[in-house]
């Protein structure tokens, strides 16, 4: 299968992002991937907005099954969420789980005025009355196909699939 | 022979001591623990990991401040805590540890954090509780003090970050501390090159040398250059009788005053994990002082604490 550029979508959710900013907007990036995209748009529109990184793994609902996650990240919201206009920003949507799960820890900080979700890919699959509203491109997968998000030394953004026979 | 603490695949079970841990699990607790500390800082200090379990704190001995924080960091991940002050009750009836264990978990509970008198008691109770149930030692007689270590380790590396080039220094009672044996377990595993002990003799057990760590009598010597001062607590009962002369002399020689924290770096942290016999182990010009990191410790001891819950209490 022949995958988009990254760089490609990432211009294109920047611009759509950047036509949502209202004067109370605050980006927050789920990490690691949306954290890399919020830095990249941060840097491309230059304005100063309120920023934050949210990792989620204490609000996950397969903790009970899965345990925690060996090298969870702090979350860091600096800024008041409280009548916020949010835009989350995660690389690849799936299931909505991981979206479920940093709106809730997004509501530990305060009450948002309004949450939208920008992702640069949506690979199908949605578990969840949840969907994106900022989407660099839809590319159906199936669930043995595992799409990855990777950032190289120099800032340069990458996808990968892998398949499993699983 | 497999190690108590840990599961078929390698994963932490129970937490009993941090002698024998591997430098991967210490790492990930600490790093874990990381990500706690700006949990307490929101308006909404929980997370919800623990929603539905049921952690019990069998205190066989006295505590405050490891029973409380320990109870603070159940709450945070939204446990519902148990405190059983076992001195009260039906142990002074007459019935056994395992006895007491066992009515508990009749009532399902789903971790156990448990403090005893006796070195090894806990490791016991671990053996005996079945699989779902995790133990955390919260102090067990002159053995481990697990916790305790990994929160001192904690405060250690976010005010000096690079383990590998840090000399750390432990005074006091030595023999009688688990506190400072878990310290001097954390702080080899993770790598800090250089880990003193300064005590009386008669407060240092017999062969110290071989837990890797230099012996010094006198504390300009064993001060000297060193970048985290770890005090240890003086208990009441050694205070007098054969071991010292008096608590006067004890705070002349090996007391922390403003003088003797000179010998060391001069951005030394000191530490100590309470509670603070003030004007005998430490000067309250010391205790209350710039380079004191005491009240950050009791702070950290909370995230630590929820660390080692969150990744004991995940996982089937």
């Amino acid at each position: 299968m022949q995958l988009p550029d990254p760089e490609t979508l990432l211009a294109e959710i920047t611009a759509k992002v950047q036509a949502q900013l209202q004067p109370n907007t605050a980006l927050v990036g789920i990490h690691s991937g949306g954290v890399w995209l919020m830095n990249r748009i941060l840097d491309s529109i230059k304005q100063d907005i309120p920023h934050g990184m949210l990792d989620a793994a204490f609000y996950r609902d397969d903790y009970a099954q899965r345990g925690l996650k060996t090298e969870p990240k702090p979350s860091n919201i600096a800024f008041d969420v409280t009548d916020k206009h949010i835009i989350l920003i995660d690389d690849i949507f799936y299931t909505g789980r991981t979206t479920r799960a940093a709106m809730n820890e997004l509501f530990d900080y305060g009450r948002p005025a309004s949450i939208q979700l920008a992702v640069l890919i949506n690979r199908g699959g949605g578990e969840l009355p949840i969907t994106p509203d900022i989407v660099g491109a839809e590319i159906l997968l199936k669930p043995n196909q595992n799409l990855q998000l990777s950032q190289d030394t120099k800032g340069k953004l990458h996808l990968t699939l892998e398949a499993s026979d699983a | 022979m497999l190690n108590p603490q840990l599961d078929a695949d390698g994963k932490l079970k129970h937490l009993l001591t941090i002698e024998g841990l591997p430098k991967k699990i210490l790492t990930q607790i600490l790093d874990t623990a990381e990500t706690f500390v700006g949990v307490a800082e929101r308006d909404i200090k929980k997370v919800p990991l623990l929603r539905g379990k049921t952690v019990c704190n069998i205190f066989f001995e006295n505590s405050t401040r490891t029973r409380t924080t320990f109870e603070i960091a159940a709450k945070r991940l939204s446990a519902d805590v148990i405190n059983l002050n076992v001195n009260t009750s039906s142990q002074s009836k007459g019935e056994t540890i395992l006895d007491t264990v066992d009515n508990l978990i009749a009532m399902h509970a789903d971790m156990f954090v448990v403090r005893h008198g006796q070195s090894g008691a806990v490791h016991f109770i671990a053996q005996h509780v079945p699989d779902n149930i995790s133990v955390i030692n919260a102090g067990d007689g002159r053995h481990a003090h697990p916790t305790q270590g990994l929160l001192d380790v904690f405060t250690v590396r976010r005010y000096k970050p690079d383990m590998h080039n840090l000399r750390v220094a432990l005074v006091g009672d030595v023999l009688h501390s688990r506190v400072a044996r878990s310290e001097i377990h954390a702080l080899t595993t993770l790598g800090v090159p250089e880990v003193r002990v300064i005590a009386p003799k008669t407060l240092l057990p017999a062969g110290v040398e071989k837990l890797g760590v230099q012996v010094f009598h006198d504390m300009k010597a064993g001060l000297k250059d060193a970048d985290v001062v770890m005090m240890l607590r003086l208990q009441n009962e050694r205070m007098s009788g054969a071991l010292l002369p008096s608590a006067q002399e004890y705070f002349k020689t090996f007391g922390l005053t403003q003088e003797k924290l000179s010998y060391a770096k001069p951005d030394a942290i000191v530490m100590h994990p309470g509670p603070m016999n003030r004007g005998v182990e430490i000067d309250s010009s010391v205790a209350d002082g710039s380079q004191s990191v005491i009240l950050p410790q009791v702070t950290y001891g909370i995230a630590v604490r929820m660390a080692v819950m969150a990744i004991l209490g995940g996982g089937a």
